[in-house]
């Protein structure tokens, strides 16, 4: 069996007084995608943030293992040294495309932005690859120059992930991708991110509280409730033969069309 | 005859909380034994428990008390105990599972849909295509459908698409949820033909089969599974 990728103990969270998460295990190997589900204020995101480096949990550790690497505890590096993970090796797309672009500049500039962080200088190649991920999102090259205030949310949304995906991260976070999108554009992501996850052979782990999002994604689900882990196991264990009361609860709850 | 499947004292209880708790028996104390180059087809009344059988096989319902043994990659791997990365890994290598309801990823066409069971498994794209290409002629999918979804696919088409991924890559053990349900006389034909060629080569398979012509043309002897509930 392959070394995970990301393993966390024993995760627990107060925002003051307030439980968010607690005692969380789990790992993940790479190639897998894991899936939160929950309802709201269950604490996916809290878990989501913790496991992605940007909150520090009150009690309980996270380690990552970088390419080529063995398991190294996140709060063992340094501040510089997980700006540069989440920079390369990691990606997250926020729920929201403006929390996870820049508004102000364009198009090109947002995807080549990552390049350039990790130290591209030569512009022709930070263009080409900005005009090959903008294919590969489905956008059209010729809006390389448009300000992302120009686009419609779920091409802000293709361009969040195309800006996350240049650099080829080794793991995904995502938070709830195609929240607040339309059917028909969340379709067209799904179908992208899915096929992203494939070819590029990405580990991910997604927040969502859509399960059918969770089905197509997903190979494995974890069932979030009151800040616990009230059961996980395979997508279609989880969604076929529940066992937790609270996740009989939430899949007898999806409406039929 | 060497074994590739054991199932040994299995039960299998639903318990419905949310509606008073209440437990539903499936089946209790199963033994079941499958041999390379077997096909076995299941009998017994409705909701006797024979789709939740191949289920409990297959991974996605957590079986009860007992023990579930596949052979995969030389080792044994105890369904019932294995955690998901394991039991995905026996899903890609070893053990398929095929119902007549093929589950629609919208824009993702017929052709890649039967492709991707070989691609997952490592298989150069172009050479999954070209057995996919194979299956959907066989199972008469006209041509111009290949590029499809097949979101918008009759039911009998979907149903050939999905039996088409099914047997796309050769799995060693094979699970068939009514395969020929619903089909025309000579899809149903190809059908059972598939799967007679591929018990020819070695593979096991458990079927339910509504029809007892179809489950005598392929099936090498038959399992019974006795209702414990009608039973209690």
């Amino acid at each position: 069996m392959s070394e995970p990728i990301l393993r966390c103990r024993e995760i627990t969270h107060y925002y003051g007084r307030q439980m968010a998460c607690q005692n969380i295990s789990l790992d993940l190997h790479p190639g897998e995608v894991l899936g939160i589900v929950g309802e709201s204020g269950s604490g996916k995101t809290t878990l989501l943030k913790i496991l992605a480096g940007q909150l520090k949990p009150t009690d309980g550790i996270v380690a990552f293992a970088k390419e080529g690497g063995s398991l190294t505890l996140l709060h063992e590096m340094s501040e510089p040294e997980i700006r540069l993970l989440a920079r390369t090796e990691w990606a997250f797309v926020h729920q929201n495309p403006r929390d996870g672009l820049r508004m102000s500049v364009s198009a090109g500039a947002n995807i080549g932005e990552r390049l350039m962080a990790i130290g591209d200088r030569h512009y022709g190649n930070i263009r080409a690859a900005a005009v090959h991920w903008l294919k590969q999102v489905e956008i059209d090259a010729e809006r390389i120059d448009d300000l992302p205030r120009t686009f419609s949310g779920g091409m802000q949304q293709r361009l969040q992930i195309a800006r996350n995906l240049v650099t080829s991260p080794r793991l995904v976070f995502m938070d709830e991708p195609t929240g607040g999108l339309d059917v028909s554009v969340q379709a067209r992501l799904l179908d992208l991110i899915r096929g992203l996850v494939r070819t590029l052979g990405l580990s991910a782990v997604v927040v969502t509280h859509d399960l059918a999002v969770a089905r197509l994604l997903s190979s494995r689900l974890i069932v979030m409730q009151g800040g616990k882990v009230v059961e996980s196991g395979l997508t279609d264990q989880v969604l076929e033969d529940p066992q937790a009361p609270y996740s009989q609860l939430l899949v007898s709850s999806i409406l039929q069309v | 005859m060497t074994p590739v499947l054991k199932i040994t004292n299995a039960s299998k209880t639903f318990c419905l909380h949310l509606q008073g708790k209440t437990e539903i028996e499936v089946f209790d104390g199963l033994d079941f034994t499958l041999h390379e180059g077997e096909a076995v087809g299941l009998s017994g009344p409705s909701g006797a428990g024979k789709s939740s059988l191949l289920k409990l096989i297959y991974g996605t319902y957590p079986v009860g008390a007992g023990t579930v043994e596949i052979r995969h990659d030389q080792c044994w791997v105890d369904i019932a105990q294995a955690d998901p990365s394991e039991i995905i890994a026996v899903r890609r290598r070893t053990l398929g599972y095929v119902t007549q309801f093929l589950r629609v990823i919208p824009r993702v066409p017929c052709l890649e849909i039967v492709a991707e069971p070989l691609i997952e498994r490592g298989v150069d794209r172009d050479a999954a295509k070209a057995r996919a290409r194979d299956l959907l002629v066989r199972l008469n999918i006209p041509e111009k459908l290949w590029s499809l979804s097949p979101l918008t696919f009759s039911g009998g088409e979907q149903q050939r698409v999905n039996i088409a991924r099914g047997f796309s890559a050769l799995y060693p053990v094979l699970l068939l949820d009514e395969p020929t349900a619903s089909l025309d006389p000579e899809n149903r034909q190809v059908v059972l033909d598939l799967i007679s060629e591929s018990v020819a080569a070695g593979c096991a398979m458990i079927g339910i089969f509504h029809d007892a012509r179809d489950r005598a043309a392929v099936a090498t002897r038959q399992f019974d599974i006795k209702s414990t509930r009608s039973a209690a």
